[in-house]
């Protein structure tokens, strides 16, 4: 496949940089990535993947915009109001980039369609908003050896981790099962400053860009937490041995993916 | 001018910097290892930055001649693959 030269413009300062080139700009092209969620997450990550030009990026989430989403999901507008997201977000990417191919998943991800879902992908963005939904697509990236970037944000916090099969703990390594329903409030409860998903959703498509291209240090074996009040952000090391977890463990236990009970308040779109 | 066994040639004096260097380095990354890449651009900005950039990859530049009318020819050969 040769560069068009409206290609060779858009991405040039990408193909300048040594470790992208014309070879890397490729690698993104064909590359297909999903992003789970089209809310305050996964609003920056489906943008900036449309413009560094992932060639083929799904997009998943159930629910329709609302006017309390637009302090922070940038990729949709005061006039996609009622629409459903998976469409606003794929109008916004396609008026960005017109070599991104997005498919839109107009559903909730279960346990029943997760696999079938991310099974064509190459990278999995975790942009949801509920425990439930982290847990079921970390389960369902571990049984699938599919690599992805989990994120969280509540108030003015955030953090991350990615997880690439074999190179480090997964998810529930680390957080063993999802905690007592209402014992951690939601954002609708307890509200989320919209620049922190521009600041983690950023992070998140850049793992997924540095994977495709295979450069530099992934967040894998790290946690990623950022703090914007203190302004402080902290890699905190995790531990290595993934031998007894339940799901990515030597003899996992949790073999048959689970549909965890959502808080009621849940399901609104972070 | 030495002669040289020139695998590929380009003409870069139609754009503007930096897309000059971003058309020279995809038709470098099309080379083999030795393979050497002719590039005609134009004088000024180009000739300044061009070259220096090939150089900063790691490709080896051979030779740059004046074509006098504004123009050079810039001889480099791919290091690498």
């Amino acid at each position: 496949m040769a560069f068009t030269n409206e290609q060779i413009e858009r991405y040039s300062r990408h193909i300048i940089l040594k470790e992208v080139g014309a070879k890397g700009q490729k690698k993104l092209l064909n590359a297909k990535v999903l992003v789970i969620g089209a809310g305050g997450l996964g609003a920056p990550v489906a943008m900036y993947l449309a413009a560094a030009g992932i060639g083929t990026i799904g997009i998943a989430d159930a629910d329709e915009v609302d006017l309390s989403n637009l302090q922070r999901q940038i990729i949709h507008q005061t006039k996609d109001v009622g629409k459903p997201k998976v469409q606003s977000a794929k109008e916004t990417m396609e008026a960005m980039n017109p070599d991104v191919k997005v498919i839109t998943y107009h559903e909730f991800i279960t346990s029943e369609n997760i696999l079938d879902i991310i099974k064509d992908y190459d990278f999995i963005i975790d942009g949801t908003d509920n425990f439930p939904a982290k847990f079921l697509i970390n389960d369902a990236c571990v049984m699938a050896k599919k690599p992805f970037s989990h994120a969280g944000i509540i108030r003015f916090q955030g953090q991350l981790m990615t997880y690439v099969p074999g190179q480090g703990p997964c998810y529930r390594c680390v957080f063993k099962e999802p905690p007592p329903k209402d014992a951690v409030p939601t954002c609708k409860q307890a509200g989320v400053i919209g620049a922190m998903g521009g600041v983690i959703g950023s992070l998140q498509a850049m793992e997924a860009v540095k994977y495709i291209l295979g450069v530099g240090d992934l967040l894998t074996g790290y946690l990623l937490t950022y703090d914007a009040l203190k302004m402080q952000f902290r890699k905190v090391k995790l531990p290595s041995d993934t031998h007894s977890c339940a799901v990515c463990g030597d003899n996992p236990t949790i073999t048959e993916l689970i549909d965890y009970e959502q808080a009621e308040c849940d399901g609104v779109g972070l | 001018m030495a002669d040289f066994n020139i695998t590929d040639s380009i003409d870069i004096t139609d754009v503007n910097c930096p897309i000059t260097f971003v058309k020279a380095k995809i038709a470098l990354e099309e080379l083999d290892d030795g393979d050497i890449l002719s590039i005609k651009l134009n004088d000024g900005e180009p000739v300044q930055n061009v070259p220096k950039s090939i150089k900063e990859e790691g490709h080896k530049v051979l030779s740059l001649s004046d074509n006098g009318d504004g123009t050079f020819e810039l001889i480099v050969q791919k290091v690498g693959d």
